[in-house]
């Protein structure tokens, strides 16, 4: 009988300890069957700086790097330098990238780098139990905004991929969600277009994944998908924001549109 | 070999070169900059690999993933640059990965000023950044000692799998001086990294952690880098004597790097005209710290003068060797300034009356 479904060669065995109805599982899964079907995993380093996704050296079944707070888009620029012929990635959460990582993450697209990026945005801190972070969105409570963000003291959520589609440097940017099935198989595409464009040696690539957090949202699972659909989709819209040089470049597009790409 | 006349900060470059180095990372600051310039122009005639990162703490992570492939690194900075460092040499030493760093030391704190300085002992010796960790420091005193110890600083990192720094003041990477370069190595000789996150094929894969969140984990890798911290200090302690021979001194003068030239000059000047014994002890290794060297000198000698660029750091290290046994005195110049030969006499004179 031939197999058609099974257990990604890049995701190790052991169970992951996210909390109920967190879409990291469905993420990491992503990836890894982005590496199996493009071959990439014995030639693979990935790179999770602290957040919820620190410990995925336990889950990817590849090279793993822990990174300090911020940086990973550095580690990865100095593995990457170092073995060019290495597929690096890097997993980071919204705090981490967008936060005290965000010097690292523009210089390293700026730079051009031929890396991977993952970029989780769940719109809170996770790890740390709940606190702002610079995507939560406007009169979201967290303990840290116990009243709501009030964009006249904490100013707007940072559109990532939009900041990062100002720099000149070719690149693969998009933007994608994992709250519905459909929103699932268009992010898979995303992500492995982003490894194929790396394994090419064509541009930076960066995926950033809209993302829910039940647990810090105080929500259900279902409440959560119907809540990132409500109040993040609208402000960050999904699609391919920018292509690289050369490609086919209509900014913004869909994701859908990406058939065949 | 013939001898060249280099900056420091070029033949620093050149050296690291030598031994094999083909990866650097670092930014500019003053007075370092000239190492970044060289390898900039430099490295494209070897294959290597150079990158100005956006910030003294995006150099030091990317040494840190650098290290990881399994390549010789280095990043090169001076004193308010190493302090953002702090942090990622702490991740790199907790990982057991090995990299170079230089610290062209300038006048602190804070913004201070870019003349030489030795205000950043204590942070390079004994602190730094988080954790139980060390650090191994090399003091070298002249240009040629800066080379030296460059290219034996990567296989001291490769050894013992840890961060070692070159330490030197801002006039060892600022002054010209004759060296001899030492032979190229072969890259295919250099050590091999098993290690290495260089893909996981055919083998389980390989993890860069520094992540411990079982106390007893953490705690074990905490004692395995003490061992390891142990052993560098049983066989990697250096130091050089000036003057000491015989069985009495009237002073042992203690100082490292440039000030300990300035000080055998000063020794010198004073043995001739006061007809007064007096000896230099030098410590390269700053960590692992000579102590049990320097204790035998100093019981030969009536007192200790330890003179610094600084307030008094490595002055505290010199009370641990001594032990109360010996009165010591200090003399110390900063914010850029440096003791002169006839300053030391002066002080040496003032303490032998």
């Amino acid at each position: 009988m031939k197999k058609i479904f099974g257990y990604p060669e890049s995701l190790t065995p052991s169970p992951t300890h996210y909390c109920p109805g967190c879409t990291h599982g469905t993420i990491h899964r992503m990836v890894a069957e982005s590496l199996d079907e493009l071959g990439l995993r014995e030639r693979t380093v990935g790179i999770a700086p602290v957040g919820c996704s620190v410990l995925a050296y336990n889950f990817f079944n590849c090279d793993m790097f822990e990174a300090s707070h911020g940086r990973a888009p550095a580690v990865a620029t100095g593995a990457k330098r170092c073995r060019p012929d290495m597929i690096v990635f890097t997993y980071q959460g919204d705090g981490d990238l967008a936060s005290i990582g965000m010097a690292e993450i523009i210089h390293a697209a700026n730079r051009g780098e031929k890396i991977t990026v993952i970029f989780v945005n769940n719109a809170i801190y996770g790890m740390t139990g709940g606190q702002m972070a610079p995507t939560t969105m406007p009169g979201q409570v967290t303990t840290t905004c116990p009243f709501g963000r009030d964009p006249g003291h904490e100013g707007y959520p940072i559109r990532v991929v939009e900041l990062l589609n100002t720099l000149k440097t070719s690149a693969f940017l998009a933007r994608v969600a994992v709250h519905t099935p459909l929103s699932i198989i268009e992010a898979k595409k995303a992500i492995r277009e982003a490894f194929r464009l790396q394994s090419e040696d064509v541009c930076f690539t960066m995926v950033e994944v809209l993302s829910v957090c039940p647990t810090n949202w105080g929500l259900t699972n279902t409440e959560s998908n119907k809540w990132l659909e409500e109040n993040m989709v609208p402000y960050y819209p999904l699609g391919v924001l920018k292509r690289p040089d050369g490609d086919e470049t209509p900014t913004p597009e869909t994701v859908a549109s990406m058939e065949g790409a | 070999m013939a001898k060249v006349l280099m900056k420091g900060c070029e033949a620093i470059g050149e050296a690291a070169i030598r031994a094999g180095c083909r990866n650097f990372f670092g930014y500019p600051i003053t007075p370092q900059t000239e190492v970044p310039e060289y390898l900039a122009k430099r490295f494209p005639e070897v294959g290597g690999v150079f990158v100005q990162a956006e910030s003294e703490v995006a150099a030091i992570n990317m040494l840190y993933g650098g290290a990881g492939m399994g390549k010789r690194v280095l990043t090169t900075s001076s004193s308010p640059g190493i302090s953002l460092m702090a942090e990622g040499v702490s991740y790199i030493a907790a990982c057991h990965l090995p990299v170079v760093l230089v610290n062209i030391v300038r006048a602190g704190p804070g913004l201070g000023g870019i003349l030489p300085a030795q205000s950043d002992y204590l942070q390079a010796t004994k602190g730094h950044g988080h954790g139980d960790y060390k650090l191994v420091v090399l003091a070298p005193s002249s240009v040629q000692e800066a080379v030296d110890l460059i290219y034996e600083a990567f296989d001291l990192a490769d050894r013992y799998l840890t961060p070692v720094m070159v330490m030197g003041d801002g006039m060892i990477g600022q002054m010209m001086e004759p060296v001899e370069l030492p032979a190229m190595r072969d890259l295919d000789d250099l050590p091999v990294k098993p290690w290495a996150t260089t893909g996981a094929k055919g083998r389980k894969p390989n993890i860069i952690n520094s992540l411990y969140l079982k106390e007893e984990e953490c705690n074990a890798n905490n004692w395995k880098l003490k061992e390891k911290y142990d052993e560098i200090e049983r066989n990697e302690k250096r130091s050089e004597t000036y003057a000491c021979r015989g069985e009495k001194l009237d002073v042992l003068i203690v100082a490292y790097g440039t000030m300990a030239r300035i000080c055998k000059t000063a020794a010198d000047e004073v043995k001739r005209v006061d007809k007064k014994k007096i000896g230099l002890f030098r410590p390269i290794t700053l960590w692992p710290y000579p102590y049990e060297a320097l204790a035998k000198e100093a019981l030969k000698a009536k007192r200790v003068l330890v003179v610094e660029m600084s307030t008094g750091q490595m002055i505290e290290d010199v009370k641990l060797a001594v032990l109360g046994k010996r009165p010591i005195d200090f003399y110390g110049l900063t914010g850029g300034m440096v003791p002169s030969p006839d300053d030391v006499a002066a002080k040496l004179r003032e303490i032998l009356k």
